[in-house]
């Protein structure tokens, strides 16, 4: 029953990331040129509804279902592995044109080319798993 | 105008990615798309060569379930939501063609230059399609997370780290579509 819950879910963010044509390469690459507000108008307007919903569920400190705590530790401290973490990730964002939730809808959108994209990913966390303690954090 | 076929527009789909993350956090859980190829690494062994794989892969399930939902959710929305193409701005679409003899946008979701199958026996795509997600998966792990676990979930926590996180994101995108495209794809 409740992975019926995550299943249903996934299918939903699945629909959301390919309607909204997020999923696709052009609309990153038209992000990156800035042609197009549409990106910027999906993210910002997810963000301003999230961080007022954040901030309504720490208000009133809303629990998640069986009473239990929303799932919102904050992040540790650090500067080194946001920055470069996040130009390497971004390089690769542009590259592929897509990000992880993305890749996974267009395999099943039947895009099969996105299947060495994601094996791909799989090698790069893999090997940031063996190198990790010799990285800057 | 057809409802069913149309893309979404950005106001449509931004807030319906908040409920997503409103909905995972309810039921416990947060919103991000990139553990889960920490969780497939572990799954495969992955502990054996690096502690960072040491964890208990079955707590992590339930991450794998959304991402199943996810592929289902893609079928769905191309086979009977959408029209399979992607219109963009004309002088971005214009440029596109000129520069990088890219001439698809408007007529495909996905570029064929770089995204049919056949292509793949193409020794630069396929280098391409590699270099591009070794470098989304690395750089999402070292950043411990990616576009929905920082720009979206971290972002609105209010948390400094996803903010410099999501920098990076945009200074690596604008640095490789304005400096290593010309030098890749001309």
């Amino acid at each position: 029953m409740k992975y019926l819950s995550y299943l249903t879910i996934g299918i939903f963010f699945g629909i959301i990331m390919y309607k909204s044509e997020a999923a696709s390469w052009f609309r990153i690459y038209e992000m990156f040129q800035f042609g197009s507000f549409h990106m910027y108008g999906i993210i910002g307007s997810a963000l301003v509804l999230g961080v007022i919903g954040i901030q309504l569920i720490k208000k009133f400190n809303i629990k998640a279902i069986g009473g239990t705590e929303m799932n919102l530790q904050p992040k540790e401290k650090g500067v080194t592995n946001y920055l470069i973490g996040g130009i390497i990730f971004g390089l690769g964002w542009a590259l592929a044109g897509a990000c992880p939730g993305p890749m996974y809808v267009l395999a099943g959108a039947g895009y099969y080319a996105i299947l060495v994209v994601i094996g791909g990913a799989l090698l790069g966390t893999f090997v940031y798993g063996l190198v990790k303690n010799k990285l800057p954090h | 105008m057809n409802l069913l076929y149309d893309p979404w527009p950005w106001y449509v789909a931004g807030p319906l990615i908040a409920l997503t993350m409103f909905i995972l956090l309810f039921v416990g859980k947060k919103f991000g798309m990139s553990s889960n190829l920490s969780t497939v690494c572990s799954i495969g062994g992955a502990g054996k060569y690096s502690d960072f794989f040491k964890f208990d892969w079955k707590a992590d399930r339930w991450n794998l379930v959304v991402v199943l939902g996810a592929v289902i959710g893609g079928f769905i929305a191309s086979k009977y939501m959408s029209y399979n193409t992607v219109k963009i701005n004309p002088d971005i679409a214009q440029q596109l063609s000129t520069d990088y003899g890219i001439e698809s946008a408007g007529q495909a979701y996905l570029p064929p230059e770089l995204f049919a199958s056949q292509q793949l026996t193409d020794p630069f795509v396929l280098a391409v399609l590699i270099i591009g997600g070794f470098l989304v998966g690395f750089g999402a792990r070292y950043a411990g997370g990616c576009t929905s676990g920082h720009a979206i979930s971290g972002l609105s926590n209010l948390q400094l780290p996803s903010l410099i996180a999501v920098i990076g994101f945009f200074i690596g995108g604008l640095v490789m579509i304005h400096l290593l495209f010309p030098l890749i794809f001309s």
